[in-house]
């Protein structure tokens, strides 16, 4: 059984990775969050800054996890500009898990969206085909692919990356790379996590093939566990229903793919 | 006999006892109706400004020993926006949380709500962790009256007064809402607190001070109600640290015609809200109740 914290316990970065330009991975020792299931999430306290939802990254070390974070805004720039000996908060894990099927498996990720894809490629049955299609703008933000065939080293795989520019792999949205794939191959399960457009198409297309899909969701997050109701999509909350949705719920769902909510619940559109 | 759940809060009556207490998942009609189909007797919105409110960064809401803090900071998307997402409601019974300074805010707010099928009005008169609004307009007695008079007058719909405990003694904020024409009290909000991070020595919450929710202010509220209810004769909703069907009887012996449940949902889902409907219903049949209104304030006799 897992335990679940609904209070920030402070835990020490103790090494900085790299992985592009933009985006740095900050591991941290806490055995709680080094096992969660893909598609959970902690709250990563930034103190004096900001709490933020944050999927958990896998590190090969045991009791070891880690946060992947893309300089982006105020809280994340914070967050990226952390240095080893300083501290965070965390709490979690909270929301549901991927649910894992037999066969062939596709993953399609974009950027930081990764991170939850490669948990999940971590937690593949020893049976699954892998095919990981990784999306970045260009060959400098492309990162993860080395992790990738890493975590699969013993599994049947394949890792693709896509760029937009063309400057490294195929060329072109990883979307557009899945749709020529799903022509020759037959998929037993997709499934997806990066910038919501992305997804959308990803499950739109899984859909009409009949294959089972599943997103994994962001939503402006306060509270994470299911009380402020910040994150709610059509009538579930992404912190408690998901993060994790079936395609066939998102097939259904006004919001998906269209709007999200503002820190005041304002209904904006993508 | 199967018992009877309905109640009467004075003019309003609901189907079941337990309510969704404000603050508590209340921005979408969709959620709105999950909750209600789940057992809740009605669903209270979020506080709703003139505008729209960001709130406070995270951390907004923490765990604790006993319950929650938070201090999120009133965010909602203002009463004209919410007032359009909630205008296509049919069925399910809203009540509408208002937050404001002055009376005009209110009478602003109630305006835009005319089309709605809005079952009351419950006015913040308690939040403790925002300026000018909540706990600092309850603390003010004259002034609660002079809104809850303003409000009166500009809807039929029933008005509501929310109290907490601030720096006023609470009771003399009751009475001030029953002098302006309030139909129900609401007691209580969270109370004012806070919690430092101890390795960090910050506090833990980014507003610093907020509110204390959950099982640790139960017995507060319980007593604040049991006051309540010896003192004035005004109908009451029990709010504070209800999880259970017996903290649902609990306020109803002290004197509640319903209650509200709000932290709860974050340790045991929505689920809270028949698990107190099946409890109650039971206790009743096991007792020989036939209406909830039979138990209201019983523990009053001793």
């Amino acid at each position: 059984m897992q335990s679940v914290s609904k209070t920030p316990s402070i835990r020490t970065i103790e090494k900085i990775i790299d992985e592009t330009p933009t985006v740095r991975t900050l591991v941290i020792s806490d055995a709680n969050l080094a096992d969660v299931l893909p598609g959970q999430f902690a709250m990563v306290w930034i103190p004096g800054v900001n709490e933020l939802p944050m999927s958990v990254m896998v590190v090969p070390e045991k009791g070891k996890a880690a946060f992947t974070v893309r300089k982006r805004g105020v809280s994340s720039t914070a967050l990226y500009d952390l240095k080893v000996g300083q501290q965070i908060g965390v709490r979690g894990p909270y929301g549901n898990a991927f649910d894992i099927k037999d066969g062939k498996i596709a993953l399609v990720g974009g950027g930081t969206g990764l991170v939850p894809l490669m948990r999940l490629a971590k937690f593949a049955k020893s049976t699954n085909d892998v095919t990981i299609l990784m999306g970045s703008k260009s060959k400098d933000e492309m990162f993860f692919e080395n992790t990738a065939n890493q975590i699969l080293k013993n599994h049947k795989h394949k890792v693709i990356a896509c760029t937009e520019d063309g400057s490294y792999g195929e060329k072109g949205f990883v979307t557009d790379i899945l749709e020529k794939l799903v022509k020759t191959t037959k998929f037993d399960a997709i499934y997806t996590c990066g910038p919501e457009i992305m997804m959308h198409k990803v499950v739109q297309l899984a859909n009409s093939k009949n294959i089972f899909v599943q997103a994994s969701l962001e939503r402006m997050m306060k509270c994470g566990i299911g009380i402020c109701g910040s994150c709610c999509m059509d009538d579930v909350l992404v912190c408690h229903d998901g993060t994790v949705f079936d395609g066939k719920f998102l097939a259904n769902s006004q919001e998906f793919g269209h709007t999200h909510r503002a820190k005041s619940g304002i209904l904006e559109n993508y | 006999m199967t018992p009877d759940l309905s109640v009467s809060i004075g003019p309003i009556s609901l189907g079941r006892p337990a309510m969704l207490a404000s603050g508590i998942l209340g921005i979408s009609l969709e959620v709105f109706g999950r909750i209600y189909r789940n057992g809740a007797g009605a669903v209270v919105s979020k506080s709703l400004s003139k505008e729209p409110w960001d709130g406070y960064a995270n951390p907004t809401i923490v765990g604790i020993k006993g319950g929650y803090l938070n201090a999120v900071g009133l965010s909602n998307p203002g009463a004209p926006y919410f007032a359009k997402m909630i205008s296509s409601n049919k069925d399910i019974p809203i009540i509408v949380s208002l937050v404001g300074s002055i009376e005009d805010e209110f009478e602003f707010m109630v305006k835009q709500f005319e089309n709605c099928n809005v079952t009351a009005y419950e006015l913040n008169l308690s939040c403790p962790h925002v300026e000018k609004v909540g706990l600092e307009v309850g603390d003010d007695p004259k002034l609660v009256t002079k809104i809850v008079s303003r409000i009166k007058s500009a809807t039929k719909v029933p008005v509501i007064g929310k109290v907490g405990l601030g720096t006023t003694n609470y009771l003399d904020t009751v009475k001030a809402a029953i002098d302006g024409g309030a139909d129900a009290i609401t007691a209580i909000n969270t109370i004012r607190a806070m919690g430092i991070d101890v390795e960090t020595q910050r506090p833990i919450l980014s507003h610093k001070i907020g509110g204390l929710s959950g099982p640790a202010i139960k017995p507060v509220a319980v007593r604040c109600v049991y006051e309540i209810a010896s003192k004035y004769d005004i109908p009451i909703i029990g709010c504070g640290g209800v999880s259970s069907w017996e903290d649902a009887l609990e306020f109803i012996f002290a004197g509640a015609s319903a209650v509200q449940v709000g932290s709860a949902i974050g340790d045991g889902w929505i689920d809270v809200f028949s698990e107190i409907n099946d409890g109650v219903a039971n206790y009743m049949k096991k007792k020989g109740y036939s209406k909830i209104s039979e138990m209201v304030g019983l523990a009053k006799r001793f």
